[in-house]
């Protein structure tokens, strides 16, 4: 059933059901993402798609929230341009975000958003996490320094492989993920080596070996295929162009 | 087996005569707070001392639950059957700091010869006790909780029976709606509405669950309900399943709780005994199974999606609501989250009528709050007042003031996510819409005194460390937010910060509050902006002098050595 919402004093039509996100990127409005990704579960943990919702005092994650009648949203305020930047900023504090010695340099999502967001500086102190890089896998290899807690590998693994290999253990700032019972990832014996992992991490945490800096490419078509093959029952990949 | 009001009669009574029998009975604290100051020694001294006196066939010595003034444990209140001459015609005594030997000294003189021993009694008087409104602790102190036909004896059972007997499930539904019953965990959401969601929710299992999660430093209202009338809980969530049409129930309790799980455990033992948990309870078409559930030691799962994850074993951290989980909740099913202290009032409201209930408290918020009284006063404890009291009613006549020769400072509420009320407030009538209105926050129960001392910057950094530790990390403003505002915090309590400090934290604060994804993280910033609010000039006082440094915009180079 269409409904009409209004985005930024936008008139719209939607379906009821859709999110609004999804309606926000097919009207090609810009909401900043970065635990989302279409075809696996919503987290809402990134708190970047956050809106502002009229006639409600709390700010809802885009993601999650349901078109319905009548909505009516702002997604760029002063404000929620604020709290992003913060959001941003603070994830480059909380982790070892190095990008001169990335793989995924120049192609990194978490890099996108610090461009979009006009981050320059860091106002927040590093941490300096001591965090682990697992080479145990004999084709991938896992930089924890770089994990940004979106848990889309988490999630690929578990709902699009079936695997589960993936989780996150501890609490807090010692969050971090882990294969399967806290073993390297090469004795995890779910693992299943399918590489879906490395195709949904946002930033250059989970990468494929043989790659040096800003040599990794995620290929946009490989993410797309994982999300839409289930949807559209077509396990075939289209010929990559 | 328990099928009518006559098998709970013929129960109560044939109790009421056992109890007759005895000239004395000692009632000793058997609750955490008196067991950690030696009330177990003070049980065994009372027992032995009896058996040499040749008591024995004249007094009881019971194990009851929390009297309230935990300040002054053990405590241990004898009762006589008889008025005492020499205490002035009383038949009830409560003693104070009880220690074995002076256990053995109230058992010759006592209870062997009827001479109270004067200097050790406390008042009735005193207005730590006399200004309670006990419904939830009704049986707290007078029951020994391990025992259901003790329960009974006090009217137990009787509102489940009248319930399942007289009234239809959505007549129950009406009649807590009527009552005016909110929340008590801290939220303070309308209880009728919450038992109409899902009474009115159309699935094939339903669930009730009761939070016992309790985590706030300094609070233990939900733990001496637990441990001193776990029956009164079960009553309440077998009520809450008649009216909602839930089959299945979990109580949720911390682990850090083993005496409180351990008389939830008997009790459920024995309920089910009874045949007042199970199939066909009492004797109806109608049937309700309770577990306990013992969480594995994270705060967040106070939070209620958390708690339900932790309940299926997975990860306990929340999720996004809606949907709430009256809609889908345990294993996708319809089901309702109570605080254990709501479940408590349940059974009074039937009971006495929603009427009764609503004659009690302010305008907007119904019935009695039980408050953990903890800080800088003279008498430290748990009371349950009437919601209406004011601030200042609580701290100098129920706490007894703070100490002489100190002063006032402010009281603590809600715990981590609560605030800071100034000295020059306290004559506010607390009820749920006038702590929000000064930044704080009921809470659970929380109630932490404050002298001239304390430093307010010291107190919104412990809770910060608190909420630092306890975040789950799911979200990003929660996880490093926390993390940041601990460390700015750290900062100025050790007249390192400069302005610029301060108008980050500021910042941040708005930031968290603002963006997180559960009420752990939408409220950490709340001991912060509190005690920005009434006491700013203690932060600008420990502020450095030096202007803001630019180096400090960029890198922090102290931290980089270290790294």
């Amino acid at each position: 059933m269409p409904i009409n919402l209004n985005i930024n004093e936008q008139n719209l039509k939607a379906q009821e059901g859709e999110t609004l996100l999804t309606v926000a990127r097919r009207e090609g409005i810009p909401l900043p993402t970065l635990c989302f990704l279409e075809g696996l579960s919503v987290a809402g943990s990134c708190r970047l798609c956050l809106v502002e919702v009229e006639g409600s005092s709390k700010l809802q994650p885009a993601c999650a929230l349901k078109v319905t009648e009548g909505l009516s949203v702002k997604t760029a305020t002063e404000r929620l341009k604020r709290y992003r930047k913060m959001i941003v900023e603070l994830l480059f504090a909380e982790g070892n975000h190095v990008c001169a010695v990335c793989v995924s340099n120049g192609n990194c999502e978490l890099q996108d958003l610090a461009v979009q967001m006009g981050v320059d500086h860091i106002r927040f102190s590093y941490q300096f996490p001591e965090r682990k890089v697992d080479l145990s896998h004999p084709l991938f290899g896992f930089d924890a320094n770089r994990c940004v807690l979106c848990t889309r590998c988490v999630r690929a693994c578990d709902e699009i492989e079936g695997a589960h290999t993936w989780d996150v253990a501890g609490r807090g700032q010692s969050a971090h993920i882990i294969s399967d019972m806290a073993q390297p990832w090469g004795s995890a014996t779910s693992c299943t080596s399918c590489s879906k992992c490395v195709a949904v991490c946002p930033v250059g945490a989970l990468f494929g070996k043989g790659v040096s800096v800003a040599e990794m490419k995620h290929q946009p078509a490989v993410v797309d295929f994982l999300a839409s093959a289930r949807r559209e029952q077509n396990w075939h990949k289209k010929e990559e162009q | 087996m328990i099928k009518s009001h006559s098998d709970l009669e013929i129960i109560s009574l044939e109790e009421k005569q056992n109890t007759a029998q005895y000239r004395h009975r000692v009632m000793c604290c058997n609750s955490t707070a008196c067991l950690s100051a030696g009330a177990h020694g003070v049980r065994e001294a009372f027992e032995a001392s009896i058996k040499r006196e040749g008591l024995e066939p004249q007094v009881q010595v019971v194990p009851v639950g929390c009297m309230g003034l935990c300040s002054q444990g053990p405590l241990v209140a004898v009762k006589s059957r008889l008025p005492n001459q020499e205490t002035g015609g009383k038949t009830e005594t409560l003693y104070h700091s009880v220690n074995p030997e002076l256990a053995e000294t109230i058992c010759q003189e006592h209870l062997a010869n009827g001479k109270a021993v004067e200097a050790q009694v406390l008042s009735p008087e005193l207005p730590f006790f006399a200004r309670q409104q006990r419904i939830v602790l009704a049986n707290a102190g007078e029951i020994n909780p391990e025992r259901i036909e003790d329960y009974i004896a006090r009217g137990g059972y009787q509102a489940l029976l009248q319930a399942l007997s007289t009234m239809t499930p959505l007549e129950v539904v009406e009649s807590i709606e009527q009552s005016g019953l909110r929340g008590r965990g801290g939220g303070g959401y309308p209880t009728g509405k919450k038992w109409r969601m899902l009474h009115e929710a159309q699935a094939e299992s339903k669930y009730v669950v009761a939070n016992g999660d309790e985590g706030d430093p300094g609070a233990y209202m939900d733990r001496t309900i637990m441990e001193d009338d776990p029956h009164r809980i079960i009553e309440g969530m077998t009520i809450a399943a008649y009216a909602t049409g839930a089959q299945q129930g979990y109580l949720y309790v911390r682990a850090e709780y083993p005496v409180a799980v351990r008389r939830l455990e008997t009790a459920i033992r024995q309920a089910k005994r009874q045949g007042l948990l199970g199939n066909k309870i009492l004797d109806k078409d109608f049937g309700f199974s309770l577990e306990v559930r013992i969480g594995a030691g994270a705060f967040v799962c106070g939070e209620e999606t958390a708690l339900l994850a932790s309940i299926e074993g997975k990860r306990g951290q929340p999720v996004l609501r809606p949907p709430y989980p009256t809609q889908r909740g345990l294993w996708q099913s319809p089901t309702m989250i109570n605080n254990v202290e709501t479940f408590a009032n349940i059974s009074s409201i039937i009971q006495k009528g929603a009427d009764w209930f609503r004659s009690i408290g302010t305008d907007s918020s119904k019935g009695s709050k039980v408050f953990a009284l903890a800080g800088k006063l003279n008498h430290t404890g748990l009371i349950e007042v009437p919601l209406g009291i004011t601030l200042r009613d609580i701290v100098e006549d129920m706490g007894g003031g703070v100490a002489k020769g100190r002063n006032l400072k402010a009281v603590q509420t809600g715990g981590p996510s609560g605030g800071c009320i100034p000295e020059a407030y306290l004559d506010t009538a607390i009820d749920y819409e006038s702590l929000q209105h000064l930044g704080s926050i009921m809470g659970s129960g929380g109630f932490i005194v404050m002298d001239n001392d304390d430093s307010m910057v010291d107190i919104a950094k412990f809770f910060m460390e608190f909420c630092r530790d306890e975040s789950c990390g799911k979200c990003l403003p929660c996880r490093a937010g926390t993390v940041q505002m601990y460390q700015l915090l750290d900062k100025i309590s050790k007249s390192q910060a400069s302005l610029d400090d301060l108008a980050r934290l500021e910042d941040l604060c708005d930031m968290v509050k603002h963006t997180s994804l559960c009420g752990l993280g939408q409220t950490a910033p709340n001991p912060v902006l509190s005690t920005l609010q009434y006491f700013r000039q203690e932060y600008l006082d420990l502020m450095t002098d030096s202007p803001p440094q630019v180096a400090d915009k960029a890198i922090n180079y102290e931290a980089l050595g270290e790294g």
